[in-house]
């Protein structure tokens, strides 16, 4: 075959993208498990949370997350008197902001509260895994994408480290990984949920306030759930197609 | 604040990748007044403009590229970009920027003297220059008036490329959906507009500091109508900004108390009192004046000076603030961070300070290299003193 000068530089580029789609695309195999089968999210019962912070030290433990980072946290809401005799004057007043506490992502507990007045409450939160998801949207070379199950992951080994994803989340639920330099987040405990078990910080939980769900097993209690309960999702306003459902949700969330 | 909000993504780097993108897209644009608009008081700066443009661009990725947590994998983006991705279009924008617009247009405007030069001058500079011909000596005055067609052309397609280099770094930040300070369609037009004013003021600014260096008179006529062109632009921008704040503060939503506080307290002094005080409303007051009150010259270029150099601090504000403001309040509005910069880390002061020095310096091996002044005003003075 005679190629010129000019065709060898339309070639060459053309045969290096090629290269790297084939590079790019082989997953790895788990013969027992077929992703389009599931749709996975996961239920989290407010009233039933005791603010322990298990989850948080379960995920941690399970996941390797360094300290002073999150994949998942509990925060404890405040909400005062005057707030809910004043409901008008919430998120338009800062004296009436609901004192929102996290320490330490919630991981050892919480203090004992010196205000007895008005309602306290535990809101544990986590990647929302949403289906339209904006952090995967900004990625620039996709290396963070929505799995088939509906679970939005990281390929760690790919990913640049730009922060972009880490802005575009409305939820404040990335991080960059302090050593590895890459986007890092909560993964559902993929490892754990393709092999027939539940998450970490489910399988920590007491009182059985969170929940992992497949809304695609006919067979999941959460469909029976659904139908007796009002759940709600974190800033259904950014229409991110959110999986994470709370039930008992205060409007005084953010 | 969310716990993992605390530290912030974007460090004072990434302030200085849209400033410097800024640069180079208003520099691009006062070149194209001269070319394509045809204004010919400008005519001195048009090479000049060029290459600030040019120098500036060089540096332009590498705020970006030292900010990666893994820059080895920054081709990624070329190789694998994503669809969806607006950054993933940083490097096509660049490239097609700096290879088919740029570069090529200060090849064809500079190519009779590197021709010239490849001639006449002796040594390694002979063999830079010979390369810099790229194999073609053909400087007849047909092939020259090729040249300047094909030029007008480029630049032409430059004005429109000049505006989504810029754009998109505005719609970088202004697609972000979950961040108010950022969200906004007016973004990619704000920063277009404060691009092009930082880009002229800076291209003034380069013009009367080289001229005097080289111990010339400054061209009384051209300032003068970079000056006008200045206030206009800066008129344009200052009421897109002002129109993005009335529209946020008569909307006041969910985010707006957040903002609120955080302009009063921690912002307070980058973004009122630098920016729009000191960075617009004094420039701005200072070249109404030039434009209605007949002043004598030398007051006109000390006030043209303070004027361009207020505004490329004013614009610097307002890039800090874009960019390290909108990292400071919590995405649940309940809660602020600060920002406290490091000193000698890659991504601190000192690189931040070197990586602004850093196109200076290309810019003195680029004028050295292909001198942007006429051959003979060296020693002759420019028309109109």
């Amino acid at each position: 075959m005679n190629l010129n000068r000019r065709q060898m530089l339309i070639l060459l580029p053309a045969a290096a993208i090629a290269w790297k789609a084939v590079l790019a695309g082989t997953p790895e195999e788990a013969p027992n498990y077929t992703m389009s089968d599931h749709w996975w999210g996961m239920l989290i019962d407010i009233p039933k949370c005791i603010g322990c912070g298990n989850c948080v030290r379960a995920c941690q433990t399970e996941n390797n997350v360094p300290d002073g980072y999150f994949r998942t946290w509990v925060e404890r809401y405040h909400v005062s008197d005057w707030e809910m005799k004043n409901p008008q004057d919430i998120m338009t007043n800062p004296l009436t902001d609901p004192q929102v506490i996290s320490p330490d992502g919630g991981k050892e507990g919480f203090p004992v509260d010196t205000d007895a007045s008005g309602k306290y409450f535990f809101v544990p939160k986590m990647c929302n895994h949403c289906a339209d998801s904006p952090c995967t949207q900004v990625c620039p070379v996709g290396a963070t994408f929505v799995a088939p199950d509906g679970v939005v992951l990281v390929d760690q080994k790919y990913c640049l480290g730009c922060a972009y994803c880490v802005q575009a989340c409305p939820y404040g639920c990335r991080y960059i990984h302090p050593e590895k330099r890459v986007a890092d987040k909560c993964t559902l405990c993929y490892h754990r949920i393709t092999k027939g078990l539940t998450t970490a910080c489910c399988e920590a939980c007491p009182t059985g306030a969170r929940q992992l769900v497949d809304l695609k097993n006919p067979k999941d209690p959460i469909h029976e759930f659904l139908k007796t309960h009002s759940v709600q999702v974190l800033k259904p306003q950014m229409a991110t197609g959110a999986k994470v459902l709370y039930n008992g949700l205060d409007g005084s969330v953010r | 604040m969310y716990p993992n909000e605390v530290g912030l993504q974007w460090s004072v780097l990434i302030v200085l990748y849209p400033y410097i993108t800024g640069l180079v897209a208003g520099a691009f644009i006062l070149a194209s007044l001269v070319r394509i608009f045809r204004v010919e008081a400008i005519e001195p700066t048009y090479r000049l403009a060029l290459l600030t443009a040019l120098s500036f661009l060089l540096v332009a990725p590498l705020p970006l590229q030292l900010h990666l947590g893994h820059p080895e994998r920054s081709p990624e983006m070329y190789f694998t970009p994503h669809s969806t991705s607006a950054m993933a279009m940083f490097g096509y924008i660049y490239l097609w920027y700096l290879m088919a617009v740029l570069v090529f247009e200060i090849w064809l405007d500079y190519r009779r003297e590197i021709v010239l030069l490849s001639q006449s001058s002796k040594g390694l500079l002979r063999l830079a220059y010979k390369v810099m011909t790229l194999g073609s000596s053909n400087i007849s005055p047909r092939s020259l008036a090729i040249d300047s067609r094909v030029s007008w052309i480029v630049t032409l397609i430059g004005i429109p490329s000049a505006f989504l280099l810029h754009g998109y770094v505005g719609f970088i930040f202004g697609s972000i959906k979950a961040n108010p300070w950022w969200s906004s369609p007016l973004m990619p037009v704000v920063f277009i507009f404060s691009a092009m004013v930082s880009g002229i003021a800076g291209v003034m600014l380069l013009y009367m500091a080289t001229t005097k260096l080289r111990g010339l008179k400054i061209d009384i006529r051209c300032v003068d109508a970079i000056a006008m062109y200045l206030f206009y632009i800066f008129i344009i921008d200052f009421s897109l900004e002002m129109l993005d704040l009335v529209h946020r503060i008569y909307e006041a939503d969910e985010s707006f108390r957040s903002l609120n506080f955080l302009v009063h307290t921690q912002l307070y002094i980058p973004h009122i009192v630098i920016q729009i005080c000191l960075g617009t409303l004094t420039p701005l007051v200072l070249l109404f004046i030039t434009q209605v009150v007949k002043l004598p010259e030398i007051v006109r270029k000390r006030m043209y000076a303070v004027s361009g150099a207020l505004a490329l601090i004013g614009i610097f504000a307002m890039r800090w603030n874009v960019v390290i403001g909108g990292q400071l309040f919590s995405k649940s509005f309940l809660g602020y961070t600060t920002y406290k910069m490091a000193l000698v880390t890659k991504e601190g002061l000192l690189v931040a300070v070197f990586l602004t020095l850093l196109p200076l310096l290309f810019l003195w091996v680029l004028v050295k290299l292909l001198p942007p002044w006429p051959e003979n005003s060296a020693h002759a003075p420019a028309p109109g003193d």
